[in-house]
C-alpha cells in the first residue's frame, strides 16, 4: 500500500499544491473541520495525517505496511499496524467526526463493509478513489482490449493489490445501499485539478481521474 | 567467572537486598503497602537509579520499568556483576530515552532482590530474610510501591513510563491506576494478561528451584545453602523462551563446542549447550531463587481486564495518556497478536495510540538489543509526545 501511496505522490509530483501536499490530500483535508477527530484509514506514510495536524486535527491512522507504520510512529503520528477489512469492527460507534479513506477503497476485500464501518464509527466518511469509468480507461478496454493501465493505476493486472475498481457511478450506487447521504462530491482531472463547472455526474464519471466523497449517515 | 562468585556469597546477597549501592527510600511502619493479598506490608524499602536531571516544572520524569531479572542499574555498572546496566542501547545522553533531556527514574520491583523489599531481605521481626514468609506481591502492588516513591521524590505525574515484558506489564498497570500521572506509555513486548503457555514455562522453571534440595523450602538463608542448580536450570529454561528458533540457529546452529566430534557423553558438546550453562550459572551469581518464585508468580497472576469485568477497554477508558505499543516478529513468549489486544482495548477506550511491530530474529530479548527500528519508534514517538507536553529540546 505503501509503495503504490508513493508511486501516486510521485505520479502527482506536478499537481503539487503550494503546500507541497497532494492535491487530492488537500480536497480531502479540505472537507475535515478544524480542530475535528479523525482517523485516517490507509494513512501511508502518514502525509494527510501531517496536514492535518497542523490545522489543529486529533488525528489517528491504521496502515497496513509495516514501513508505513514505523515511518508514522517515527514522525509522532498516532498510527497503528492494521488492515481496513477486519479491525475497523474493533472501533467503537461515533469514535471519530471523520473517518478518511484516501486511495485505499479498491483495494479492500469489502469495500461496502468498509464503508458502513466508517459511517458507524464515524459522524462523516470522507472517501477518495480512482474513477474507473474515466475515458480513458474505457478505451483502453474497449478498444485496446486489456486492462487498464495509467499513471494512476500502474500495475498490471497480475499483482495489482487494487481488487475492487469501481466508477464514480458504481460509487454512488454503493453509497445508496450502504445508507450514506452525500454531503459533497468532487471530482479530478487527469493534473489533479478540481473539475470546475457544475457538471452533470455522467460528465463526471467520463472525465475525472479521481473523485473525493464526503458522506454522512442516512437519517433513521 | 570463579571472581563474581567469590565476591557474591550469601551474606552478600542479603547485604544487596538490605543495603543496596543505590539510593533507597525507607518508608516508616506508619506509611504501609496495602497489598492485593490484603496485607499491610510495611516497613517498605524501595531501592532505585535515577539519570539526568528534574526540570523546575517537573515534567520531564521518565519512569523506566523492568523486567523479570532486571533491576534498577539501568545504564550504570553493575554493582554485583561488574557489567553494563541492561538498557544501554535505549538509556542515556543522545539515547531514545535521552537522559539529556529527561530525568530517568528506575526502581527495583517490589519482591525484587536488589534493595526493594523481597524475600531476600530482613524481615524485622525476625531478624532473618524473609524466605517464603514474604507476601505473594502482583504487578499493582509493584506500581503502587513505585507511586509511593514517585510521591517521595515530589514527581505528580511523569512524562512517560516505559518498559518491555514484565516491565510493559507495570506500564500497562501504571497507565491503569493512574491515567492523571502518566502521559505517554511505551509498553513493548508485552500483555494485559499472562497466557497459559507463559504460566506453563513460569512453573516448570518454579518447579526447577524447588526441587533443589539446596533450596530447603525457601529457607537456605538460614541453613546456608543455596538452590544454584535448580535456579540454574530454571533460568536455561527461561532463556530459551527469550530467544527465537532462528536466533539460535543463526548463532550456534550445530556447531560444537571446543571439539570436532562428539564425545558420546553428556558433556556440553554443542555451543549452545554451554552457551545455556553459562547463562544459568552466571544468573544465579546476581539472582536470588525465591525472588525468581515469586516475581514469576506476579507476572502469572497479571490480567488487568479481570479488574474490570474481563474488559480490559474499561480499564482505560476517558484515558489522557498517549500509547505506544510495539511487538517484535520474532517474539513467541509476547507474540504480536497480543499487542493487537491492548490496541484493540486502547482503541474501544478512545485512547490515543500508535502501534508498531519490529522485524527482526531476535525474539523476546529484542527490546533490550540494539534494534534501530526500536529507537527510531521510540524517539519519534517519545519527540511527539514531547512537543505536545511543551518540553523544551534542552540538549546542548
Amino acid at each position: 500500500m505503501l509503495s503504490r501511496l508513493k508511486h501516486d505522490l510521485t505520479m502527482a509530483e506536478a499537481a503539487r499544491g503550494p503546500g507541497g501536499s497532494r492535491v487530492d490530500l488537500l480536497e480531502v483535508a479540505g472537507m475535515v473541520e478544524e480542530g475535528a477527530r479523525v482517523l485516517d484509514v490507509g494513512c501511508g506514510d502518514g502525509e494527510l495525517l501531517r496536514l492535518l495536524e497542523t490545522r489543529g486535527v486529533d488525528g489517528r491512522g491504521i496502515e497496513l505496511s509495516r514501513e508505513g507504520v514505523n515511518e508514522c510512529v517515527a514522525k509522532g503520528l498516532a498510527v497503528v499496524q492494521g488492515d481496513a477489512d477486519t479491525d475497523l469492527a474493533d472501533y467503537p460507534d461515533d469514535a471519530f467526526d471523520f473517518v478518511i479513506l484516501s486511495q485505499t477503497l479498491q483495494a479492500t476485500r469489502s469495500p461496502r463493509v468498509v464503508l458502513e464501518h466508517m459511517l458507524r464509527i464515524g459522524r462523516h466518511a470522507i472517501v477518495s478513489f480512482p474513477n474507473f469509468g474515466h475515458w480513458r480507461i474505457r478505451l483502453q478496454l474497449a478498444l485496446g482490449g486489456h486492462m487498464p493501465h495509467t499513471d494512476n493505476l500502474p500495475y498490471a493486472w497480475y499483482e495489482t493489490p487494487n481488487i475492487h475498481f469501481c466508477s464514480i457511478k458504481d460509487f454512488r450506487q454503493l453509497c445508496r445501499v450502504s445508507g450514506a447521504k452525500i454531503e459533497k462530491a468532487v471530482a479530478l482531472n487527469a493534473w489533479g485539478r478540481r473539475m470546475r463547472l457544475k457538471m452533470p455526474w455522467w460528465f463526471w464519471n467520463l472525465f475525472g481521474e479521481q473523485a473525493v466523497f464526503l458522506l454522512s449517515r442516512q437519517a433513521g | 567467572m570463579a571472581e563474581i562468585s567469590a565476591t557474591l556469597d550469601l551474606a552478600d546477597r542479603t547485604r544487596e537486598a538490605d543495603q543496596p549501592h543505590s539510593p533507597v527510600v525507607r518508608f516508616p511502619d506508619s506509611k504501609p503497602l496495602r497489598l492485593d493479598a490484603g496485607i499491610d506490608f510495611f516497613p517498605l524499602q524501595i531501592a532505585y537509579q535515577t539519570y539526568g536531571t528534574l526540570n523546575e516544572e517537573h515534567t520531564n520524569a521518565v519512569l523506566v520499568c523492568h523486567a523479570l531479572t532486571g533491576d534498577q542499574h539501568v545504564v550504570n555498572r553493575h554493582p554485583v556483576t561488574g557489567k553494563s546496566g541492561w538498557w544501554e542501547t535505549m538509556v542515556g545522553p543522545g539515547r531514545p530515552i535521552d537522559t539529556e533531556r529527561y530525568f530517568v527514574i528506575c526502581p527495583n520491583v517490589m519482591g525484587g532482590c536488589m534493595g526493594s523489599s523481597g524475600p531476600a531481605s530482613t524481615n524485622a521481626a525476625t531478624g532473618t530474610p524473609w524466605g517464603l514468609d514474604f507476601p505473594v506481591t502482583t504487578v499493582r502492588d509493584m506500581v503502587r510501591a513505585q507511586a509511593m516513591l514517585l510521591d517521595h521524590l515530589g514527581i505528580d505525574s511523569l512524562f512517560a513510563v516505559a518498559g518491555g515484558s514484565l516491565g510493559g506489564m507495570q506500564v500497562l498497570q501504571w497507565a491503569a491506576s493512574y491515567p492523571e500521572r502518566v502521559f505517554a506509555a511505551l509498553p513493548i513486548a508485552t500483555a494485559t494478561r499472562h497466557s497459559a503457555q507463559n504460566i506453563a514455562f513460569h512453573e516448570v522453571g518454579r518447579q526447577a528451584v524447588m526441587a533443589d534440595p539446596d533450596w530447603r523450602g525457601g529457607r537456605y538463608f538460614t541453613e546456608g545453602t543455596n538452590p544454584r542448580r535448580g535456579l540454574a536450570v530454571a533460568r536455561m529454561g527461561a532463556h530459551i523462551t527469550y530467544l527465537s528458533d532462528a536466533a539460535l540457529h543463526r548463532k550456534f546452529g550445530r556447531r560444537f563446542q571446543d571439539r570436532d566430534n562428539p564425545t558420546f557423553s553428556f558433556d556440553a558438546d554443542f555451543q549452545v549447550e554451554s552457551y545455556l550453562r553459562h547463562q544459568g550459572s552466571s544468573f544465579v551469581e546476581r539472582f536470588d531463587a525465591n525472588s525468581y518464585l515469586y516475581l514469576t508468580r506476579a507476572m502469572d497472576y497479571f490480567d488487568l481486564g479481570a479488574d474490570y469485568d474481563g474488559v480490559v477497554a474499561k480499564a482505560f477508558r476517558g484515558t489522557p495518556t498517549r500509547f505506544c505499543v510495539i511487538s517484535f516478529t520474532s517474539d513467541w513468549l509476547f507474540p504480536t497478536p497480543e499487542s493487537r489486544a491492548i490496541v484493540h482495548a486502547l482503541n474501544a477506550a478512545g485512547a490515543r495510540v500508535s502501534f508498531a511491530e519490529v522485524t527482526t530474529d531476535k525474539g523476546h530479548d529484542a527490546f533490550l538489543l540494539d534494534e534501530p527500528e526500536l529507537f527510531t519508534i521510540v524517539s519519534g514517538f517519545l519527540e511527539g509526545a514531547a512537543r505536545a507536553r511543551g518540553l523544551k529540546a534542552t540538549r546542548r
